[in-house]
């Protein structure tokens, strides 16, 4: 595909959104290293360009829009605000050096608190629309149903804020359910430190930042953690149902509700997802033709909280996904330093959606 | 043509590439002066000998500027992207071992493997305000290793050289080392973690899976491999 035929692609896709009613933003191609660090850690390094300016420091060539879009409307957009915008990405490459390492992205993204579902669904429309004709299969999931879950484990405040932390990393969960469930074993070392009579027996010189207190804390943490009991089986089948459950989203509705009878925690959330689907329906989009999955966007970028969504080629496994999106509250809180705001939005690859036309026509 | 070998041009690991070429009937030397870096195969024909620092010897494979070289596969995977379409493992040559270890205060009697770092790491950073630094010079090895530890909220230095003392110094909280016996560890008061190790590293002579070949070479290679009994 063409550099030229990419491009203007992206054109008429902001065009038509800007005809919708969104205003066209832009942002810099360089943005400052450090909040990208820190909200996504150094993974980001495997997945960005980091460079060095000689006043800036560490640089990075934005991965993507949505931080420097949030950014720029917290700082004085006004509400309900929607924005366009369409400009280069870029992305490192090492585990597949075959994908394009810069590409066009062309965003829709929506700051309006007054009914996140509706938001949701006229996201998810907007995107739709420009793809329409294109033989696509649309996936969503709700990472908001698995949040409430884990919020309402009958377990201490530290194994939730735990089991919350690693949401993102479904490896690193499920090990972390094993442990709090008694499935895996204590490690030898753990074992022995809690039954040493004095753990710092054999500690040596304190060096370093981390202060005798901070390790003494932990310790203190980790006896309690062995003294509470062990998450109910029960609990721990009903996190793996919500994890499993892969249905149109007509069908997944019926099966989470039905595990909301069980566990009422997720009643709202799945309350949420309902009203999702009207609101789906409503703008024409019908959940009975909508894949859900429950573990859907856990493995992307960390902080999408709710609503997540990705068009895929059929047939072209090999292709990243031609569009994807999601509902990113979690990130505005954190950019926000506690302030969040409703922020729901998605992006459409122009030179995929040519290569996947290209190979219809 | 010729088959260029690229070997280590100075130290043990040179000296033990000799041997280790020598006592399978090919011998290798430096010529001309102590200081100056060229050298000579005898025992087959066709080759040339390289002396390279060991550390270039992964991207001279890689460029296929030499067809056959001798590195650590520490450098070999840290350096080359995809190492393995690049390069070919021929043989492990058993010496110039070392592993590559993350290590922390020997006072952090709460951390014994990655599960704990990881929780040390969530901890630090809610009371310090920034992510745990740990110290290396293995930047890709060591995050790779992370990820697939499920580790977050720490962030790589870099660390060149004298890597131990950056905790003492107050650089860092932990550091990310080669290490063959860990004297140096305990002396600066690590310990290390007891998961099994970034990387177990040792010696090994590579082939170029892109380096071009004539003929001839074909043959020097074939002579070269029935020697070695590779």
């Amino acid at each position: 595909m063409t550099l030229a035929k990419t491009k203007a692609e992206a054109e008429r896709l902001r065009q038509v959104f800007e005809a919708a009613g969104a205003q066209t933003v832009d942002c810099a191609i360089l943005q400052p290293a450090e909040t990208l660090l820190d909200l996504y850690g150094e993974d980001i390094r495997t997945r960005a360009y980091v460079t060095h300016d000689p006043a800036q420091g560490e640089v990075m060539l934005r991965p993507d829009f949505t931080v420097p879009v949030v950014q720029m409307h917290m700082s004085g957009g006004a509400e309900p605000a929607r924005y366009t915008y369409s400009g280069e990405v870029f992305r490192r490459q090492e585990q597949h050096p075959d994908r394009s390492s810069e590409y066009f992205q062309v965003g829709y993204e929506v700051f309006d608190g007054t009914n996140p579902e509706a938001a949701d669904a006229e996201v998810f429309a907007r995107i739709a629309a420009q793809l329409a004709g294109v033989d696509l299969r649309p996936v969503t999931g709700d990472l908001g149903i698995l949040i409430a879950a884990v919020q309402g484990l009958k377990a201490s405040d530290r194994r939730r804020a735990a089991l919350m932390r690693h949401i993102w990393r479904p490896r690193r969960f499920r090990a972390l359910m094993e442990r709090f469930s008694g499935k895996a074993a204590i490690p030898p070392s753990r074992a022995a430190l809690l039954n040493a009579a004095d753990p710092f027996a054999k500690a040596g010189p304190q060096i370093g930042m981390r202060s005798w207190g901070e390790i003494a804390e932990r310790v203190e943490n980790l006896k309690a953690d062995s003294a509470e009991g062990n998450l109910s089986q029960t609990e721990c089948e009903m996190i793996e149902a919500i994890v499993n459950v892969r249905e149109t989203c007509s069908f997944a509705l019926e099966q989470l509700r039905d595990i909301a009878v069980d566990m009422p925690v997720i009643h709202d959330a799945v309350e949420r997802f309902a009203r999702r689907c009207a609101a789906l329906d409503a703008e024409g989009q019908s959940p009975d033709a909508i894949d859900f999955e429950g573990s859907y966007g856990r493995t992307s970028m960390e902080y999408y909280g709710g609503f997540v969504f990705g068009f895929y080629a059929a047939g072209r496994p090999d292709l990243p996904p031609v569009a994807t999106g999601g509902r990113y509250d979690a990130l505005t809180a954190v950019l926000g330093q506690g302030t969040s705001i409703p922020a729901v939005g998605g992006v459409i690859r122009p030179g995929i959606l040519l290569t996947v036309k290209g190979a219809g026509a | 043509m010729t088959v260029k070998l690229g070997v280590p041009s100075k130290g043990r690991l040179m000296e033990k590439t000799f041997d280790w070429f020598g006592e399978r009937g090919v011998t290798l030397s430096r010529t001309g002066s102590d200081r100056e870096y060229s050298g000579a195969i005898d025992g087959v024909d066709g080759m040339a000998l390289v002396l390279l620092s060991a550390g270039e010897i992964p991207r001279e494979l890689a460029a296929g500027r030499i067809h056959l070289g001798v590195t650590g596969t520490d450098l070999i995977q840290e350096k080359l992207v995809q190492w393995d379409q690049k390069v070919e493992p021929l043989a492990e040559l058993g010496f110039g071992h070392a592993d590559l270890i993350i290590a922390v205060p020997s006072c952090w009697v709460d951390v014994d493997t990655l599960d704990d770092l990881d929780a040390a790491a969530a901890a630090f950073r809610a009371k310090h305000g920034f992510r745990m630094r740990i110290a290396t010079k293995y930047h890709r090895l060591v995050r790779d290793y992370l990820h697939h530890g499920g580790v977050a909220d720490y962030q790589l230095v870099d660390s060149q050289g004298a890597t131990e003392g950056t905790v003492k110094n107050l650089t860092a909280e932990a550091i990310a080392d080669i290490t063959s016996t860990g004297e140096t560890l305990r002396a600066n008061h690590l310990k290390i973690l007891s998961d099994e190790p970034v990387l177990r590293s040792q010696a090994t002579l590579l082939r170029s899976r892109v380096a071009e070949k004539s003929t001839e070479d074909r043959e020097t290679l074939r002579v070269l491999m029935q020697k070695l009994k590779l």
